[in-house]
């Protein structure tokens, strides 16, 4: 029997991703996918999907979901947002069956920006040039194109549900608090004098407010190019544009395919995650690593991927007192 | 052509000053990383259509060539971004591999398709082509015929789905992109600005300036040819009027290709 995942309400922002609709950069497509690939991969690796499999995003606006139809298993892999089941608070890595209409409500905690809902099972949505990946600007994948809202129905076809009581996932290497992001300077960085670079890569840049899945805003003493106009060129996810005003823009997830300012450096893979979970106001640096040592970063993020994932149960106790005292479980032991 | 593009960077990552970019060899391209996991090839700084011809060279070898690890390649005026999985190739070897097929990729003459492409300049649809028409002091009629007159190259995609940049405009239609980007322009808008022509396919607020609409879809999810044009074609607008417009509107809408391909 198929699954419905019933959304009763959701902030801004909360979309279905896969790992990207690759190969039609040449066509104006954007590939969109996640904002932070390896937490995503983390989500599915919990439930032994392929990484690439589609979960919804969640954004700092949050959600609140039930499950109707069968049981399902799920995850939840990413920031420190807060998670409720049915009453009950979750760690903020974790994997449940989600009993029919149990409640399960995701919201903002004290770190990141982007939580991933995992299914086992296949959210069952029309690809687009081959991918469920949703890109708003165009309209393209996801449910009908856009964010998910309250009332959706997201249908899973295959569900599966074995996992049983909630337990915690031990995703050591998911724990990347924002500070220093590592960069391969270029590809125009000698558009800028080397004083320029100096201080870009001195700092400290604190991200803007107005960041989306498009872009990251840095806020920070201006740098400036020679000059702030190239001939357009193609754009990676991570790539650090600046434009006159002198406040560098990371391009994110759905960013544009090409795009006319120079761009001083590129964030390594490994740590683009690390940058989207930063929130408007944290400060963060960049620090300059060479092409191989990027790729062992990114080795080292896949073999952490690829590894087994502890899982400890969860025991209530594991909460704390203040939690127990407002929820009247413990009356007459503090009296 | 010898490139060493192993010797771009210092161990640090920072560029190695002088011979950095490669040999300063006249025509040389330059290597320059993107992140761990692209590479772009850089032909030139300008919108120039010899410079043109050489990234799409690269861009056939580099499709003909089975290279393990190799992602997609993205043309632009000037340069080809190559996207690679560095865990399964190599830089030095993707290096070695462009450098080898420029060497003996000798950039032939275009194959590019030629598109004949049906435009409605008619003010009600053409909707800034009275502004156009303003700022160049001439009828718009006249900066119709003029659009209407020449061969445009697609040089690239970007910005959008199926917004195709175009070389080939006229001086006299030179006009200056917006300082503030309009509202949102119709589908499959003709646009022009800043020296460049340009189809745009999706909707969107826009700095150029619309002086016509095509019933053609340069990208339909809805259609088995889901891009109809690639870099490297050449099209021609074909002037309709209104009525025309609205009839072969309701074909395209069905699926149909309007536009006519020669070559």
């Amino acid at each position: 029997m198929d699954a419905t995942l019933s959304i009763l309400s959701a902030g801004g922002g909360i979309t279905l991703q896969d790992a990207g609709r690759h190969g039609y950069l040449r066509y104006g497509i954007t590939p969109a996918g996640p904002m932070d690939p390896l937490a995503h991969a983390g989500a599915n690796r919990a439930l032994d999907n392929p990484p690439d499999t589609t979960a919804i995003e969640i954004s700092l606006g949050g959600v609140s979901l039930t499950v109707t139809g069968a049981a399902l298993d799920v995850s939840l892999v990413g920031g420190g947002f807060r998670i409720d089941h049915d009453g009950w608070p979750l760690p903020c890595a974790t994997a449940l069956t989600l009993k029919p209409e149990a409640r399960l409500t995701v919201r903002a905690g004290p770190t990141g920006a982007w939580c991933y809902l995992g299914v086992a099972g296949a959210i069952d949505v029309a690809p687009t040039l081959g991918s469920t990946a949703t890109h708003t600007r165009s309209g393209m994948g996801g449910l009908d194109g856009r964010a998910l809202r309250a009332g959706d129905a997201v249908p899973i076809a295959r569900p599966r549900a074995a996992l049983g009581e909630p337990s915690i996932l031990e995703l050591p290497w998911l724990d990347r608090p924002p500070g220093t992001i590592r960069v391969v300077l270029g590809p125009q960085d000698d558009h800028f004098d080397p004083a320029v670079v100096a201080a870009f890569l001195a700092g400290p840049w604190r991200i803007g407010a107005r960041g989306d899945r498009m872009a990251c805003f840095l806020e920070g003493d201006p740098i400036r190019a020679r000059d702030h106009n190239i001939v357009s060129d193609g754009i990676a996810m991570g790539a650090i544009q600046v434009p006159g005003t002198g406040q560098p823009i990371v391009l994110m997830a759905d960013r544009q395919p090409t795009g006319g300012y120079p761009k001083i450096a590129t964030v390594i893979g490994a740590d683009l995650g690390r940058l989207a979970q930063a929130r408007a106001g944290d400060s963060v640096r960049f620090a300059a690593v060479s092409v191989s040592e990027a790729v062992q970063a990114r080795r080292l993020a896949q073999e952490a991927l690829a590894g087994p994932i502890g899982r400890r149960p969860l025991v209530r106790t594991d909460f704390t007192s203040e939690f127990l005292l407002a929820r009247n479980l413990i009356d007459g032991v503090v009296g | 052509m010898a490139i060493d593009p192993t010797t771009n960077r210092d161990p640090t990552g920072r560029t190695v000053p002088g011979a950095a970019r490669g040999p300063r060899v006249a025509n040389a391209p330059r290597l320059l990383d993107v992140g761990e996991a692209a590479l772009v090839v850089e032909f030139g700084q300008a919108v120039d259509p010899a410079v043109h011809d050489r990234v799409l060279a690269l861009d056939a070898a580099l499709g003909a060539a089975s290279v393990a690890g190799l992602g997609e390649c993205v043309p632009t005026y000037r340069s080809l971004t190559i996207h690679y999985d560095p865990l399964i190739l190599d830089r030095a070897q993707l290096c070695r591999t462009v450098t080898d097929l420029l060497a003996s990729a000798v950039p032939r003459p275009r194959a590019g398709r030629l598109w004949t492409v049906p435009c409605c300049y008619d003010p009600a649809l053409a909707e800034d082509i009275e502004a156009v028409a303003a700022w160049a002091g001439l009828p718009a009629a006249q900066v119709a015929a003029r659009h209407a007159a020449a061969d445009y190259r697609v040089y690239m995609y970007g910005f959008a789905p199926g917004f195709a940049y175009l070389g080939g405009l006229t001086a006299d239609l030179g006009i200056a992109r917006r300082e503030s980007p309009r509202p949102p322009h119709p589908a499959n808008a003709i646009l022009i600005g800043g020296g460049l022509a340009a189809v745009a396919t999706v909707p969107m607020p826009t700095g150029w300036y619309v002086i016509g609409r095509t019933p053609e879809r340069l990208y339909s999810g809805a259609r088995r040819r889901t891009f109809l044009v690639e870099a490297g074609d050449t099209l021609r607008f074909e002037p309709i009027d209104a009525a025309t417009f609205a009839g072969l509107e309701g074909r395209a809408a069905g699926g149909e290709i309007i536009a006519r391909m020669e070559g």
